[in-house]
């Protein structure tokens, strides 16, 4: 394969750790990588070269906008003026998914979403989790024009290649009309102690089993005593408890950590999606016929308000 | 206001999924039911036009011309449909549908779209801004709490580590995630009046649509196989008598964890 674009996600003033797997999975793909972003580059270039990326482009400064339609649009009139790469991978989030849906409908060629693998044989070909992850599908696409990806976190590790600088230039946007009227007024981060979830040694999650919100402080307590990150069913964010962003699952985080301990997770295979890679679970749910047990290496049958408090107390006798 | 809802019919969730030995996509024979992922977004709909005059019209492909799911949406509230629903959708990619709902939405005239940020049985998730670019429409997704005055649309939009809160002027097209308002269950009332609110039957011949450019005949990507995934199995089940706390403690040592 000659060339890939992989859309390059900001995490502030540093590449997305998911566009750093991308970039690193392109790399092994295909002879030449470039990277799409916007706003600053050079900020960019040296992290973006180091896993694998040759160029950097970028439509610049958003003033405020989604990068959706502006970048969606730059890499289509790219693709129309013929300079179109074999593959564009795109990370499986929020502006990516906006990307993508963009690029689709300029270009006139369809998306594979949720990938978690990738494989060169005549061409690309995408695995998809289905069924809870019970069954893998494996797709490609046909006809003419670069294939659009979607790619979920952790589908691929991120790996320095020591490579140099990307090269940045600046690619132009043409006028974008009603579709760029979007604008940002204000941002809002949550501050969250410890590591992020997607990149914790340990995840502790709750659900509906913990019977109340305030008894979600035993899994944030417990998970700083770990070390890891606090995570969530949906269950409990939808219900307000938590917010969205300690979600896991198909529509959550997908996280792969050493150790995931479900408390109070009845193991919907939406859930199950995104947790099935760590590589080891304990589960505590006071039903033994709970599906999470079918996937637990540890699992204990027995109330979360009973078993949690002691398993505090025990580590923090430790600490 | 008037505000289309982009209504998904599904089988029932509740039913173990299954993908047809041939083709390998999922099989959607029998009854469909309303995605619970689309009742979000018909409630908010139902919420903004009793706010501020107008009313909800649903748009749904589906194939033999099945209405029961919109069928609930209109028990809820909703005014009316349009189903489209043609032999030859049969197989359609994410991109045909978006091009199909695209060209049923041009013959209403809404100032919102609201569509879920993704299906329950599928869960592409990439139809809603396809369809926005096909309109030539802003588009504000994964949106968690949304207001609309003075001819714009608020939304608090999720983002990795919060939320942003972005504006846009109408018409444009919003998703909307689970938990955004409270879906009402339909009235007694609600279901009896239901069943003669108007739902128009179109076909691609209706909507313009080349029919070789949809469904099997116009797919770009195809399924190439479907294995097991490695069973992943269960391992040592204890029941708790007060001490199974120490059994995870010696676990968590074991994996070096602590
Ligand atoms: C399109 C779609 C996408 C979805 N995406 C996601 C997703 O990303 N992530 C996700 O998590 N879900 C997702 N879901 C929802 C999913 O189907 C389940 O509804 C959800 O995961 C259930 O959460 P839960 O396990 O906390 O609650 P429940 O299923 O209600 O389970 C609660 C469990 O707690 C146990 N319990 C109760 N009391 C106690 C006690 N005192 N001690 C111990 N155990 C107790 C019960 O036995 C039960 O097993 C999605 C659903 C759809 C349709």
């Amino acid at each position: 394969m000659d060339r890939i674009w992989v859309v390059v996600d900001r995490a502030g003033e540093r590449v997305a750790p998911l566009s750093l797997e991308l970039l690193t999975k392109s790399k092994d793909l295909a002879d030449q990588v470039e990277g799409v972003t916007w706003g600053d580059g050079a900020q960019l270039a040296a992290e973006a070269g180091s896993y694998g990326a040759a160029l950097l482009h970028t439509v610049g400064d958003l003033g405020g906008r989604l990068p959706g339609p502006a970048v969606a649009a730059a890499m289509a009139a790219r693709i129309e003026a013929g300079d179109a790469p074999d593959a564009v991978l795109v990370p499986h989030n929020y502006d990516g998914r906006d990307i993508a849906g963009r690029l689709s409908a300029l270009i006139d060629r369809p998306v594979l979403t949720n990938v978690v693998g990738l494989t060169d044989a005549d061409g690309l070909r995408t695995q998809h989790p289905v069924f809870g992850g019970s069954e893998i599908l494996t797709a490609r696409f046909t006809g003419d024009g670069p294939g659009i990806y979607v790619v979920r976190t952790k589908s691929f590790a991120a790996e320095d290649s020591g490579g140099a600088a990307a090269d940045v230039d600046v690619w132009a946007v043409p006028q974008l009309g009603a579709a760029d009227a979007v604008r940002v007024v204000d941002r809002h981060v949550e501050e969250r102690e410890g590591p992020k979830l997607d990149e914790a040694a340990v995840v502790v999650s709750g659900g509906r089993g913990l019977g109340q919100a305030d008894a979600y402080r035993m899994i944030e307590e417990l998970a700083k005593l770990l070390g890891g990150a606090a995570g969530a069913s949906r269950a409990i964010v939808d219900a307000g408890w938590v917010p969205y962003s300690h979600q896991v699952g198909q529509t959550g985080k997908t996280v792969k950590p050493t150790v995931y301990i479900a408390a109070g997770i009845s193991g919907a295979t939406q859930h199950m999606v995104g947790m099935k890679g760590a590589n080891n679970i304990i589960a505590i749910n006071k039903d033994q016929e709970a599906p999470i047990f079918s996937i637990a290496d540890l699992g204990v049958v027995g109330d979360v308000n009973k078993v949690l408090p002691k398993l505090i107390e025990a580590l923090r006798a430790r600490s | 206001m008037n505000v289309v809802v982009c209504t998904k019919q599904i089988p029932d969730p509740a039913n173990p999924g299954q993908l047809s030995p041939d083709t390998h996509t999922l099989v959607r024979e029998g009854k469909l039911i309303l995605d619970d992922s689309d009742a979000y977004g018909v409630e908010l709909g139902l919420q903004l036009v009793e706010a501020a005059g107008g009313e909800v019209m649903l748009v749904s492909m589906a194939p033999h011309a099945e209405v029961s799911g919109l069928r609930t949406a209109l028990a809820m509230g909703a005014a009316k449909a349009i189903l489209v629903s043609d032999e030859a959708l049969v197989g359609s990619d994410a991109l045909s549908t978006a091009k199909v709902l695209a060209a049923a939405i041009r013959r209403t005239d809404p100032d919102l779209i609201i569509a879920a940020t993704e299906s329950t049985d599928g869960y592409t998730g990439t139809l809603p801004v396809q369809l926005a670019q096909l309109l030539d429409l802003p588009s504000v997704t994964f949106a968690k709490r949304l207001s609309v005055a003075d001819g714009k649309v608020r939304a608090d939009r999720q983002t990795e580590s919060g939320y942003d809160e972005v504006e846009s002027p109408l018409p444009a097209v919003v998703t909307v995630t689970a938990g955004v308002v409270e879906p009402r269950y339909p009235s007694f009332k609600g279901i009896m009046s239901a069943k003669n609110k108007p739902i128009e039957q179109l076909s691609l011949a209706d909507l313009g649509i080349d029919p070789s450019a949809v469904g099997w005949a116009g797919a770009r990507q195809e399924v190439v196989s479907v294995v097991s995934a490695e069973a992943r199995t269960g391992g040592e089940i204890v029941v708790d008598d007060g001490d199974a706390h120490e059994r995870i403690v010696a676990f968590l040592e074991q994996l070096k964890v602590i």
